[in-house]
Formats: C-alpha cells, sequence, structure tokens
C-alpha cells in the first residue's frame, strides 16, 4: 500500500514537471506582456494581439511539424528552405492567374511533401545522420530556390486577392491562420497522445533499441514524421505567401533553427521521447512575443536573437536539472524495494 | 493420433560474428505443453539463440520451424506475430512511457475511432500486476525502476501477449524468491494451456523445479537434448562444462602484500551507496553482483571517468583527486572497460595505435611521436600476450574478441599500473583465450599487481578471485572469502537475499 502512494507520488511529480513547462511558459508570456503593457499601453490593443497571434502562426505551425520529427530523436533543418521555396513557387503559381485557394494549398502541401520524403528516405531508409541529411537538404532546396528566383521576386499586386484574404482576413474574428495553426496543432497533438501509432514515435524516441525489439515499424513512423514536416512547411510556404503578398527568394531563410529553438523552449526533448506539440506552439508564440516586445519597448532589434539563444540555454539547462531531479526522485520512491 | 510438430523449432542452426562463432549446427524442438530448460555457460550461445528465435537475428546456415514448416522471421515483429513473445535478460524499455504503455506498445486496448482506452489500458495492466504478486503504479514512468521491477514489467509484457511460445533469457536473475514463484505459476499455467516454453537460468535448482527437458550447449555447440527426470544436477554441470575448471581458471595460490587500493564510503547518489574495500597487491577481488547492481559505476568512479558525491580513494597513502582520469592513472590505477568496442578501443585504428594510446608522451622522440618507439612496444607487447595478428598496422575491428581485450590489456599494462580494474573481462570471449586471459591475470597478481575484477560471470568469480565482494542495490552486500564463495552464497547476497530457501 504504502508502495503504491509512493509510486503515485512519483508520477505526480513527474506529470507537475511536465505540466509546469507548459505553464511556465505561459507565465512568462503573461510577465512579458503585463510589463510591455505597463510600459506601453498600446501593446494590449485587439491590433496588437493580432499582430502577434498572425505572426506566431507560421512559426507554430511549423514547431508542430517538427515536433514530431524531433520526439522521434532527429530533426529538420530543412523546413526553412522548404517555406522558401514554396512560397516563391506558389506565387510564381498564382501571378496574374486567378487561381483557387486550395489549389494553391493543396500543391504547396505536395512539394513540401516530396522534400519531406526525400529527408525521410534518407534519414530512416539509408540510416544517414539527420542532422546531415537535412542540412544537405536545406542548402539544396535554397540553391533551387535562389537559382529559379533568379533575382526576381513576387509582387502582392500579383497575388489573387482570395489568397491575400487567406493570410489577413478573419471568420467570426478570428484571423484564419491561428485558426488553421491551432486546428493543425489540435489534430497532431490528439493524435500522438490517444494513437497506439502515434505512441510509437514516443518510444522510437526513448529507447529505439527497445522500439526494434517491440516489432514497431521505426522507419514508416520516421518517415511519417519528416513528411508531416514536410507538408507542414509546404501549409506554412503558401501561409506565409498569403499574409506577406511580397516573397524574395531567401523568405523564412534561417528559420530552421527559430523552429528548433521554438521547440526545445516548448519542452520537447531534442534527444527524444518527451514534450508535446502544444509547448512546441507555446514556445512559437513566446519567442514571436518576445520578438514584438522589443520593438514596442524600442530595443534595438538585433538583440531579438540574443535574447532566443539565452532563453534556448535556459530551456535546455531547466530540462537537464529538472530531469535529474525527477530521476533521483523516482528512484528514491522505489519503495517497493526499500530497506 | 498422429503427433503434431513442435509449435517452434531450429534445425541445425549456426550463426556467426565476424570472427566469432556463436552457435553452430545447433538444433532444437519446443513442443505445446512443455517447458524446456536451455543450459550452458555464458558464453556457450544461449543468448544468440534466443535472439535467432526472436527475429532479432537470422541464422547464417540451418532453418527456424514453426509448427514444423521452415519460417524466416524478417524481424522481432515477425516473431511476435507468430505468437513468440521473450523476457530478455537485460530489461529493454522505454524510460519516457508510462509502466502501463510499455508493456501494450503496439497493441494497446483500443476505444472508439481507434483511440487508445487509457482505462483499459491501466485496468490490464493492474491486472496483470496482480497475477504477477507486485504492486506497481501503471500510469508512472519507467524511468528510475529498479532491475527487479523492471524485470517485472518485462515479465506482464511478455505473458500479456497470450503467445504460444515463451521465452525466458533469465527471468529470475534479479527477482525474490516470492517473486520467482509467482513467475513459476504463471508459467506453469501457460504450460496447461498448452504453450511451448523455454526457459534459461543459472540456478540448477530451478530448471530441476520447473523444466521437463534440457538442451545444453557448449560453446556454441549442441551438446544433447535430455529428459530432467533421469538427470541430476552434476550430470547436467558435467555437460554444461565439459572439461576441467582447473584449466579454465588458472589460479595461482599468492600471498596478499601491502594494501594498494583503499576505497572509503565511496557514495553517488542514487547509483551506489556507501562503498569501502580494499585491494591488497597480489590479490584478486572480484566484484560480484546482477547486472545494474552499480558496479560498473563504482570501477568508473574510482578511475575519475565519473564524479561522486561522498567518500574518497586511496592509492597507497595518496589520496586520489576526484573525477580525474589522468590523476588515477598517474596513481598507478588502470581501467579495463566493460564495453571494448565502445569504450576500450578505437575501432579503425591499428593495434599499434591502440596500445600506444595511453603512453603517447613516452612515445616521442623530441615534440614529435616516433612511429617505431610505437611499433617496438606494440611488438613487444603482442609477443608477452601471445596475440594473434597478420600485421600490427591492422585495425583491431578485425580482430576476434579475445584478441580485443588483450589488446585493451596491452594498452593498460603498458602504464605499468598497480592497480588493474578490469570490467568482464571475457565477456563475448571464445574459451581458449578465455583461459588465457585468466592465466595473464593470475601471473599479473602474482606478480604484485593489485586486481579488481567486476564479473557476472559466476564460475570466472568462483574459480579466480582471492575474495568476493556482492553488490546489491548500489551496495555491499556481503564480503565473501575464497574458501566460502560458492554459486549459492553469492548468488543470495547479490539478490537480497539473507538465506538461501531449502534446495
Amino acid at each position: 500500500m504504502a508502495a503504491v502512494t509512493a509510486d503515485a507520488g512519483g508520477r505526480r511529480l513527474v506529470d507537475t514537471v511536465l505540466r509546469a513547462r507548459e505553464l511556465s511558459i505561459l507565465a512568462a508570456l503573461i510577465v512579458l506582456v503585463a510589463v510591455t503593457t505597463a510600459v506601453n499601453s498600446s501593446f494590449l490593443s485587439s491590433q496588437g494581439i493580432k499582430d502577434i497571434f498572425l505572426n506566431a502562426s507560421i512559426l507554430a505551425l511549423l514547431a508542430v511539424g517538427q515536433t514530431m520529427v524531433v520526439v522521434t530523436r532527429n530533426i529538420d533543418l530543412s523546413v526553412g528552405s522548404v517555406v522558401g521555396l514554396v512560397a516563391f513557387a506558389s506565387g510564381k503559381f498564382v501571378a496574374g492567374h486567378d487561381r483557387n485557394v486550395l489549389l494553391v494549398l493543396l500543391l504547396g502541401m505536395a512539394i513540401g511533401a516530396v522534400c519531406g520524403l526525400v529527408n525521410g528516405v534518407l534519414v530512416s531508409f539509408f540510416k544517414v545522420p539527420a542532422l546531415v541529411v537535412t542540412l544537405g537538404t536545406l542548402y539544396v532546396i535554397q540553391g533551387l530556390d535562389y537559382y529559379w528566383a533568379h533575382g526576381q521576386q513576387i509582387n502582392a499586386a500579383d497575388v489573387p486577392s482570395s489568397l491575400l484574404d487567406l493570410g489577413n482576413g478573419s471568420v467570426l474574428g478570428i484571423p484564419y491562420l491561428p485558426l488553421i495553426t491551432v486546428v493543425v496543432m489540435l489534430a497532431v497533438g490528439h493524435y500522438l497522445r490517444a494513437y497506439p501509432s502515434g505512441r510509437e514515435f514516443y518510444a522510437i524516441g526513448s529507447n529505439p533499441d527497445a522500439a526494434r525489439l517491440a516489432g514497431i515499424a521505426i522507419r514508416k513512423r520516421i518517415l511519417t514524421a519528416y513528411l508531416v514536416s514536410g507538408v507542414l512547411a509546404g501549409l506554412a510556404g503558401v501561409l506565409w505567401l498569403a499574409r506577406f503578398g511580397t516573397v524574395v527568394a531567401d523568405a523564412a531563410h534561417g528559420w530552421e533553427l527559430r523552429v528548433v529553438a521554438a521547440v526545445v523552449v516548448g519542452g520537447v526533448a531534442i534527444v527524444g521521447g518527451l514534450g508535446s506539440v502544444y509547448g512546441a506552439a507555446l514556445g512559437a508564440l513566446l519567442l514571436t512575443t518576445i520578438g514584438s516586445v522589443l520593438v514596442v519597448l524600442k530595443v534595438n532589434s538585433f538583440w531579438q536573437d540574443a535574447i532566443a539563444g539565452l532563453l534556448l540555454l535556459l530551456a535546455i539547462s531547466v530540462d537537464r536539472l529538472l530531469g535529474l531531479r525527477v530521476t533521483r526522485a523516482l528512484r528514491r520512491r522505489n519503495a517497493r524495494h526499500g530497506a | 493420433m498422429t503427433e503434431s510438430p513442435p509449435i517452434l523449432a531450429l534445425a541445425s542452426v549456426s550463426k556467426a560474428f565476424g570472427a566469432v562463432r556463436a552457435l553452430q549446427d545447433v538444433s532444437l524442438e519446443l513442443w505445446g505443453g512443455e517447458i524446456h530448460a536451455l543450459a550452458g555457460e555464458n558464453g556457450a550461445g544461449k543468448s544468440t539463440l534466443v535472439k535467432i528465435l526472436a527475429g532479432v537475428h537470422r541464422p547464417d546456415e540451418g532453418q527456424v520451424l514453426l509448427d514444423g514448416r521452415p519460417n524466416e522471421f524478417h524481424g522481432p515483429g515477425d516473431a511476435q506475430h507468430a505468437g513468440v513473445a521473450v523476457i530478455y535478460q537485460e530489461p529493454t524499455l522505454f524510460p519516457d512511457l508510462s509502466v502501463a504503455e510499455n508493456i501494450f506498445m503496439g497493441r494497446q486496448p483500443r476505444a472508439r475511432f481507434g483511440r487508445i482506452d487509457r482505462r483499459a489500458l491501466r485496468a490490464e495492466t493492474a491486472k496483470l500486476f496482480e497475477r504477477l504478486g507486485v504492486a506497481l503504479d501503471p500510469d508512472r514512468p519507467a524511468r528510475g525502476l529498479s532491475i527487479a521491477d523492471q524485470q517485472i514489467v518485462e515479465i506482464a509484457k511478455a505473458i500479456s501477449r497470450d503467445a504460444r511460445v515463451l521465452i525466458m533469457d533469465e527471468p529470475t536473475a534479479a527477482l525474490s524468491g516470492n517473486e520467482v514463484a509467482r513467475l513459476f505459476a504463471v508459467a506453469r499455467t501457460l504450460q496447461e494451456q498448452g504453450c511451448a516454453l523455454l526457459f534459461i537460468s543459472h540456478r540448477l535448482e530451478e530448471i530441476f523445479d520447473l523444466c521437463q527437458r534440457v538442451t545444453t550447449l557448449r560453446d556454441g555447440r549442441y551438446i544433447s537434448t535430455e529428459t530432467l527426470d533421469e538427470l541430476t544436477p552434476d550430470d547436467l554441470v558435467q555437460r554444461m562444462v565439459g572439461r576441467e575448471l582447473d584449466a579454465l581458471y588458472p589460479k595461482q595460490e599468492t600471498t596478499p602484500g601491502e594494501t594498494v587500493l583503499t576505497v572509503s564510503r565511496l557514495t553517488r547518489e542514487g547509483v551506489f551507496t556507501d562503498v569501502s574495500f580494499e585491494v591488497r597487491a597480489g590479490e584478486i577481488v572480484a566484484l560480484a553482483g546482477l547486472v545494474g547492481a552499480g558496479r560498473s559505476e563504482v570501477a568508473r568512479a574510482i578511475f575519475g571517468v565519473d564524479r561522486y558525491d561522498a567518500g574518497n580513494v586511496q592509492v597507497g597513502t595518496t589520496r586520489l583527486r576526484a573525477g580525474s582520469p589522468t590523476a588515477a592513472m598517474s596513481a598507478g590505477i588502470a581501467l579495463v572497460p566493460e564495453d571494448r568496442r565502445q569504450q576500450g578501443l578505437v575501432m579503425e585504428g591499428s593495434i599499434e595505435r591502440n596500445i600506444g594510446l595511453t603512453q603517447l608522451r613516452s612515445l616521442r622522440r623530441g615534440p614529435i611521436i616516433s612511429r617505431k618507439v610505437e611499433r617496438d612496444r606494440a611488438a613487444d607487447w603482442a609477443i608477452r600476450l601471445q596475440l594473434k595478428y597478420a600485421r600490427l598496422s591492422d585495425a583491431v575491428g578485425v580482430l576476434s574478441g579475445g584478441n580485443q581485450q588483450k589488446v585493451v590489456l596491452a594498452k593498460w599494462l603498458s602504464t605499468e599500473p598497480s592497480v588493474l580494474i578490469v570490467d568482464e573481462p571475457t565477456r563475448g570471449i571464445d574459451v581458449g583465450t578465455k583461459a588465457e586471459v585468466h592465466r595473464l591475470l593470475s601471473e599479473l597478481a602474482g606478480q604484485g599487481l593489485a586486481v579488481l575484477m567486476i564479473s557476472s560471470d559466476l564460475p570466472e568469480v568462483l574459480g579466480m578471485a582471492d575474495r568476493v565482494l556482492v553488490m546489491h542495490e548500489g551496495r555491499l552486500a556481503a564480503e565473501i572469502s575464497r574458501e566460502e564463495a560458492t554459486e549459492e552464497t553469492v548468488m543470495a547476497a547479490a539478490t537480497g537475499r539473507t538465506r538461501q530457501e531449502a534446495a
């Protein structure tokens, strides 16, 4: 009996720690917003909030895809390039035509899917380390994009209004962009949590050898993770075009690292097995909010990257510290064989 | 009534890993309604055989027969679908997932829309634990479970599969008497239901208690299959060993000299606690215990690879700086690690490079390392340890396990240590070389070296050690002299049983 309560205590502790991550990001957000509003009251205007959510949407969408990959103990660095390529490609596709929005979205996601498939096949079937594969595809896709764009850019005037509406319009006062992100996040989050195949992503990242012995289709799952990450990057590319209208070849340049930062700040373990898409999305929201706050507080925007970096280091240190604590606490609570 | 074929069988199976022939021409038949024992010493090929049955390895030659028909398992998944469940010797859990999820991974109870039915998952896990008579919370993560509890989870996983074939690779090693009794009750129920069971244990009384027939392996070869009724424990040991024990464990009698290594109250939180012992010159002290008892961790802490929270380590009269392998080496400690391939050697590097690694400074002529000195030293050690190789410039990766171990030993002996710590010195080594390594250790001790030997191989511990220290869950549970050390006394201390149940 004593053993059972001690075990339950261990579980509560772990639960609390995991949830604490999401709660602490929320707390940080609230403090951040409160302080900034105190300095400049216009920050919390409805337009201000809307801007933050609009800006965070694309990053959060990418963070959701990245979470699936990172949870399996892999990484996808190519997403920034995919966003850039898709934004430009779909810009070219719609320029001067009145294309159906759905068709554009499908095209973008298809391009993303191809990129994800290449990553996934290389990582899962040829067993090349993910860092190397996706660093490679990052440069290859970027190179293709630059070659194709050749210094041109897509102008908002060439983009049909129906598409621009997707990026800036709203339904019932809620902008489309955050709506899409939230729907995707909930769907992926639910899948990862509630479905047997979803749990296998965590199992693979938690202990690959055990996953093999458990008969889990490791290659299939990793391929799926990259495919989802690619498709969501494609979706993000179209949304990028819809939101900004004007697209140059190096759109979303360097975003891969922002996405990884958001995911890690959001509590997804970089060594896999732990974390949720909700945390990752919150991480994206926090990073974006910091960006906006710096603008409002008139801090030189050069500081933005440095602050994101500091936050990343803080998050990783806290993870490591908490991880050690939890492991130790769980060991101590092994009352069954005590004394 | 014509007899149906065995549920699972191996027909003349061979398997080699590089130069090591793990199994040669081995056959085995597992019949429904029978508990079959697999006996053999460490390194006899038992675990390889289990992995072939489980679909982890594919045989180089021979066949796996399922219901009498040749069958090829392409992976562990195939074997599971065929109804083969395995309890592995070393638990393979997902630390981040809950205990319940660990057990039901891949076949969770489903609710509507194919979602996981968490309530049923929890309830079924609780039911399994009740059947096994343990109080574990289904919802706690597997991280931080003791080895015994991890083993319980593995057992629950295997029996929850409702398998036709249950393979148990030393499932009782970490369990208490009560838990073993529960496991046996479950095994007998499965037997009555017509399952085929394969049971591996180093405790002979368990084999005689539970099983009907036994297949014996020795050095990767098939020796015999017999009914246990017609066998005595001595017969079985004779089949397993098949040679004079003295030849394998050539222990020289020595008179221990001064105390060389003193470990006092060494503690690393959550890993090991209050470990104190001494090793004297000329003495071989074995550190025995179950996997996960903290033996290797103590060795790593002594050598300074890992930090420790309290206590100290003395070599002679000087106290060692904690957490510094450099300090440990200059004080005269050498550590031959458990995992040769990962920690002991640079596998792509040549024999001479590997041997030279610990003594790079002394290989210099001026500021530059002299290839000639490196080669001469390597050649010298190769002769002294009777290393079998083609050229000294060959990568160590091409050597057999035993010769690789000799290279690691040469690498450390060239530092002229006063304390040699060897962690599992003969794991995965063929019997011939094993005897050579033992002779070498014995000679070194005879020359006044203090040897601390960590080993999971009980005959090795009993055959080689002047004294046996036994660890249980991070603490020193017993110190047993050579005269009093038997399989029973050591295992009783290692499993935390104060007394052995009547045999």
